[in-house]
């Protein structure tokens, strides 16, 4: 049992001579090819650096460009020179010069030994695979890709689409199965051996030179042909973000990589020094025979790609700004929205705060500025209750509020009387939960001591508003959860209408009473009054005819 | 973008580099060692005066970070930070008399600067009061975050300008030379930002923040910007157009994810607001070299009403102590975006 390493290498020449080496003195036969973009001067002083040592030999340079058939063509010719010049190497590993070994090289051999004939590959078909981050799987292997994807994307996806427009195909080699996995593979002599010297491989080599990717295809598809067992899976860790790009690790990933129990990980970052210092150790103790377990690795990296996808919903800063349209939810939590009740109930905001718990704010968009809960000038994530500073952008105000007090649910009040600015915002959110008493903003205005004339005139004025508001409440793009009486129909049950709203809210059913409403007896007539005064009440709903001349104690509207 | 538009960013982005072409001779070398930038280094461009006390920790601090070689331009300081500086090996320093606000506060002699010593390299441009915070930057480099995005093939990175203050009047703590400010200018404002984007350069706009809640409250329109671009893969066409709130060619400015997802980008920790302030402030109202006459020093100083006084606290009950940048990664000030 012998292990042969071919080490694809383009940078970082001295952590991969570091890497080299540490193959080499555990045993292992090693094969690099430098990319042939490495000007010569540079190639020369790193062979150089390896002259009289057995273990570690060269081959024939490649110019290797990504996704493209060099990157095949490299290791075809490394393998094939590891072959011959390690007679007794029984595995091959393909690694580059950022992997590192993370274990042991002695306990990967036992491990390859404890498994005979055992290709590890990664490799899986291509009907399956839910496998690339461009959408292209199938038609890697059905179009033609002859254009750069880094250096011509625009050609690359014109040519791309040409041929899905014209129906170009091209037909699979016969007995080709198409398997896409990680370019990282550790492969048995014979199946590797079978590869390179098949007798149709100048076909095979033929094909694959114009599919899309083919590291990541061509000896995945063809280890399935030649191969008498494959574990599909990589022994190489390696974590790819949406670019499809590998994921680095640094110093600060030791922890976890030792946990990992994984054989090698790509890619090091090469500053990473504590990394290199603590797995190339050779006194580093061996460990035990676990089986290589990435999950934690794969729950921090996946964690990652979906931040840079989704992002916290709610949340604005440098890094985020969502247009219109992509933000996800438009704030960070679920809040409540009451609107009419505290004019209704005089001891609503502290009975309410104690029925929902969390945190109840009066109007929030008074004229005069925020009323938190508290009557506090200034709240959490030092935002200010300044009226000038929360209407000059009042969406991320409220936006600001919900994501400082993230855990903690926010209610509060809302009339006509308030700025209205934020209302179409608020709607469009999925997170806000309105309650609307329609009209109940007058009460006490009606039941008010001033002069007649003024208090017409307001809610002339603040019924225009609050009718605006509710053409607002049927508009197309209202994602709010919309709970809407008009006065009077509330009046005819508040505790029926009331209760099941609130408990939706809290979450929870709860026996306790609603506070103490005021008298709406004299409102039919009080309305009639304003009626007879020529203003048309349109947002309280209908409380029928008031008697008149001496009003009647509850209106009809009341009595049910 | 309309061909027209385009044209026009482009007139726009020539005209800044002429500028700098222009205000390049009002610099005179005090010490230039740039003969001693490698490729690949990473630099730092600043503009200064009479920032003496300040300097031992901003080039400690800058250092650590990775930074190998400082650029700046000192504007006719009297306070020993000439000799201070020109004494630094890893410092090269040019000294102009010439006005400030001439130069588009800086701008442009740190575009001349740039476009002379920095193509090529990761440039990071900051005052001497600004400390850039990254995610991870207390087990990661400056080198692993620009290698990084060279690999995700990022030219920029955004950070915004987050005031740091002291609990307690300005005065009450004096900073001594070599001290982390931070030890005194320990809380910030974490969650007042207000931000717009600006179709002119396409850069984010953000607001907000103590100044916004302490000396613009009623007018937060004319609040100070703290959206930053400061570390940038220069090239030679590229020019700061605005301090360092925007940049031309404009995709520079898109520091941040419109999809709804979010990008990598990180703070430039401000201690502005030390004990030093107060006589700053007065001193720079009265100069009138800053930004809009110096109106934001005249709020302080207190000429526009509602200023800045000795006593004054700028610390409330719901101030945030700094932690560390996973604190402000928690509180949604900083991204990982998909840095792992």
């Amino acid at each position: 049992m012998s292990l042969g390493v071919v080490l694809l290498v383009h940078t970082a020449f001295d952590r991969a001579a570091q890497v080299a080496r540490h193959w080499a003195d555990a045993g292992c036969g090693v094969v690099i090819h430098v990319d042939a973009k490495v000007p010569r001067a540079a190639f020369r002083a790193f062979r150089d650096r390896f002259a009289g040592e057995e273990r570690v030999r060269f081959c024939k340079r490649v110019r290797v460009e990504w996704g493209t058939w060099s990157l095949v063509a490299a290791t075809q010719i490394a393998s094939a020179r590891l072959l011959e010049a390690f007679p007794d190497a029984t595995h091959v590993y393909l690694a580059s010069g950022a992997c590192l070994p993370l274990r042991p090289v002695a306990e990967l051999e036992s491990y390859l030994a404890d498994r005979p004939g055992t290709d590890f590959i990664e490799s899986v078909a291509v009907a399956e695979a839910d496998w690339a981050i461009d959408g292209l799987e199938a038609e890697r292997f059905t179009l033609r890709f002859p254009f750069s994807w880094r250096k011509r994307r625009k050609l690359f996806d014109a040519w791309t689409e040409a041929q899905r427009k014209l129906g170009l195909t091209r037909r699979l080699p016969d007995g080709l199965a198409p398997h896409l996995g990680s370019q990282w593979w550790c492969l048995t002599r014979e199946t590797l051996q079978a590869i390179l010297e098949a007798p149709d491989r100048r076909v095979m080599d033929a094909y694959f030179a114009s599919v899309w990717i083919p590291d990541e295809s061509y000896f995945q598809s063809l280890a399935r042909r030649h191969s008498a067992r494959i574990e599909s899976r990589s022994l190489t860790l390696a974590k790819f973000d949406l670019q499809g790009k590998p994921h680095i690790f640094y110093d600060d990933h030791r922890p976890l990589l030792e946990r990992s129990d994984c054989f090698v990980a790509r890619k090091i970052w090469p500053g990473a020094e504590a990394l290199y210092a603590t797995f190339l150790d050779p006194d580093r103790p061996a460990a035990r025979l676990a089986e290589p377990d990435p999950g934690k690795i794969d729950r921090v990296f996946s964690r990652a790609n979906q931040r840079r996808a989704n992002g916290r919903a709610g949340l604005l800063n440098q890094g985020r700004f969502p247009k219109k349209g992509r933000e996800g939810k438009l704030t960070a939590a679920p809040y409540a929205v009451f609107c009419g009740l505290d004019a209704l109930y005089p001891e609503w905001e502290p009975w309410l705060a104690r029925r929902l718990g969390g945190r109840v704010h009066g109007h929030l968009f008074h004229p005069d500025g925020a009323e938190f809960a508290g009557r506090e000038a200034v709240t959490q994530g030092c935002l200010s209750a300044d009226p000038a500073l929360r209407d000059y952008r009042p969406e991320q105000f409220l936006g600001n509020l919900i994501w400082n007090t993230r855990g903690e649910r926010q209610a509060w009040q809302f009339g006509p009387a308030d700025t209205q600015a934020v209302a179409p915002f608020l709607l469009r959110d999925r997170n806000a939960t309105f309650t609307v008493v329609s009209g109940a903003w007058a009460v006490p205005l009606l039941q008010s001591e001033r002069p007649f004339d003024e208090i017409r005139a307001e809610i002339a004025r603040l019924q225009r508003v609050e009718a605006a508001f509710l053409r607002l409440l049927d508009g197309p793009e209202v994602a709010a959860r919309v709970h809407r009486w008009t006065l009077a129909e509330f009046a005819a049950g508040p505790a029926d209408r009331l209760d099941p709203v609130l408990a939706e809210i809290a979450g929870r059913e709860e026996a306790r009473p609603l506070p103490e409403i005021r008298d709406l007896s004299d409102i039919p007539a009080l309305l009639q009054r304003l009626r007879d005064a020529g203003v048309k009440p349109t947002v309280m709903g209908d409380f029928g005819v008031a008697p008149s001349p001496a009003p009647r104690v509850g209106g009809p509207g009341l009595a049910g | 973008m309309g061909i027209v538009s385009a044209y026009r960013m482009r007139l726009r982005r020539k005209l800044w580099l002429t500028r700098a072409r222009l205000k390049a001779g009002q610099l005179s070398p005090v010490a230039n060692r740039t003969g001693a930038i490698r490729g690949g280094d990473l630099l730092a461009f600043t503009t200064l005066r009479d920032e003496r006390l300040r300097l031992p920790y901003f080039l400690d601090y800058y250092r650590r970070l990775g930074i190998d070689h400082f650029l700046m331009v000192d504007n006719g300081s009297t306070d020993g930070t000439t000799d201070y500086l020109a004494a630094q090996p890893d410092v090269s320093l040019w000294r102009t008399e010439h006005s400030y606000r001439g130069s588009a506060y800086g701008v442009d002699w740190l575009n001349g600067l740039a476009r002379r010593h920095g193509a090529r390299h990761w440039c990071l441009t900051v005052d001497v009061d600004e400390f850039l915070v990254y995610p991870f930057c207390d087990t990661r480099p400056l080198r692993a975050l620009t290698d990084w995005l060279d690999a995700s093939q990022l030219r920029v990175f955004g950070a915004m300008l987050l005031d740091m203050y002291p609990k307690g009047p300005l005065a009450a703590q004096p900073y001594a030379e070599g001290q982390d400010p931070f030890e005194i200018a320990q809380w910030f404002d974490a969650g007042n930002y207000v931000a717009e984007k600006n179709p002119l350069y396409d850069n984010l706009w953000i607001q907000g923040g103590v100044r916004a809640r302490e000396f613009f409250a009623d007018r937060p329109r004319r609040a100070p910007a703290l959206n930053k671009t400061p570390l940038v893969k220069w090239a030679r066409g590229y020019a700061y157009v605005s301090s360092t709130h925007a940049l031309l060619p404009r995709g520079l400015n898109r520091t941040y994810e419109e999809a709804g997802g979010e990008k990598a980008s990180g703070v430039l920790l401000h201690a502005k607001f030390l004990d030093t302030f107060g006589a700053r402030a007065e001193e720079e109202a009265a100069r009138g070299e800053h930004y809009r006459a110096a109106e934001e020093y005249r709020a302080y100083a207190g000429v526009l009403g509602d200023g800045l006084d000795e006593g004054r606290d700028l610390w409330c009950r719901w101030s945030e102590r700094y932690v560390n940048w996973r604190q402000l990664e928690i509180l949604g000030l900083i991204s990982k975006g998909n840095w792992a």
